[in-house]
């Protein structure tokens, strides 16, 4: 059985692209066969992610175009080779391809793949409504951020309306410190806001930097939090009961009794 | 109490509160998308209903969304010129 993901949040920024790279490498890690979906047309990145950026030949719009058939625009990954990315074209605009051409791809890579991960652009214009249209499952990916936060609500109101029910949430970019002190909203208060089932919690990790500066997403990488994190949401996809980490700075009283192993 | 205490002791409130409760008001609004045309039909059927009971002064009567921390109400401010007392509604 496939499944059909998009990865999207209303705002830029937020991490789509690199919640998308990093699930979609951490499935093919456990076995699964993926391909990613890059619909974020005249914008894209999702190749520059992945380190696959000088393997283009075809893309996207060749294939809804019917130039190529998508076999032949997909992109082996040099390490994980049941990894695929269908990257999309960097020179033409969202309005290239439409809702039923992603659909009718969809159904085709339904019959090769496990998972399906399609990154969505920022927005709530024409090209969101054609990266959800094959849709199963929605991920909503947001920060810590009053605006982020906001246009995530406005995104899962647009999901409904576009009768996708089956929604999830990834926080992302938290820094557990602020979080401590109070300066910054929690897993729970977001929860608690938008009333979705959150999947995971993502810290904020320079290992984020340095692994999309290499190409090379950090959920391979088993020293990265975040890699850590993208882990534990992968295995959550694959049905793992996996409970949430827990950023919590151990106090000094706490470190004492470790200590003195009280 | 507690509020009114921080503010003497120059201690503000954290942000991460100030961002969740300003949060939940700004959705409150964004959430509540109704158009105007259907805030006229809803109107016309309150009036309709309760027109059954009592005479109304449509001209002054006045209906909106108004909010209130985190819930939404409606606010209808309805004159009502006489009570009807014969059957009315009653059927």
């Amino acid at each position: 059985m496939s499944e059909i993901y998009v990865i999207t949040s209303g705002k830029g920024g937020v991490g789509k692209t690199t919640t998308t790279a990093n699930l979609g490498m951490g499935l093919a890690m456990r076995g699964k066969k993926v391909v990613l979906v890059d619909t974020d047309t005249g914008l894209r990145n999702l190749d520059l992610l992945l380190g696959l950026e000088n393997r283009i030949m075809y893309d996207l719009i060749d294939v809804t175009e019917g130039r190529v058939p998508y076999k032949k625009a997909l992109v082996r990954h040099k390490k994980y080779e049941n990894l695929f990315l269908l990257p999309t074209s960097q020179v033409k605009d969202k309005n290239a391809v439409n809702p039923e051409q992603v659909v009718k791809l969809c159904e085709e890579l339904r019959q090769e793949f496990d998972y399906i991960l399609i990154d969505c652009p920022a927005g709530i214009e024409q090209g969101f409504k054609t990266a959800i249209a094959a849709a199963d499952v929605a991920i909503v990916v947001t920060m810590p951020e009053i605006s982020a936060v906001r246009d995530a609500d406005k995104i899962i109101g647009e999901l409904g309306r576009a009768d996708k029910e089956n929604i999830k949430l990834i926080v992302n970019r938290i820094r557990p410190q602020m979080v401590q002190s109070g300066d910054m909203l929690d897993m729970d208060d977001i929860n608690d806001i938008l009333s979705l089932e959150c999947i995971g919690q993502v810290p904020d990790d320079e290992m984020v930097v340095t692994s999309t500066n290499r190409g090379e997403p950090c959920v391979a990488l088993s020293g990265s939090q975040a890699g850590q994190a993208y882990r534990n949401i992968v295995g959550r996809i694959l049905g793992e009961p996996i409970p949430f980490m827990t950023f919590q700075k151990e106090g000094i009283l706490a470190r004492l009794k470790r200590i003195f192993s009280l | 109490m507690m509020e009114a205490l921080m503010k003497i002791f120059g201690k503000k409130e954290p942000s991460g509160k100030v961002a969740r409760n300003r949060l939940k008001v700004v959705l409150v609004h964004d959430r509540i998308n109704i158009s105007p045309e259907i805030m006229e039909n809803m109107r016309n059927d309150i009036v309709k209903v309760i027109s059954k009971y009592v005479d109304i002064d449509m001209n002054a009567m006045e209906m909106s969304l108004a909010n209130d921390d985190d819930s939404v109400a409606l606010v209808a401010n309805i004159p009502v010129s006489r009570m009807k007392h014969d059957k009315g509604g009653l059927k």
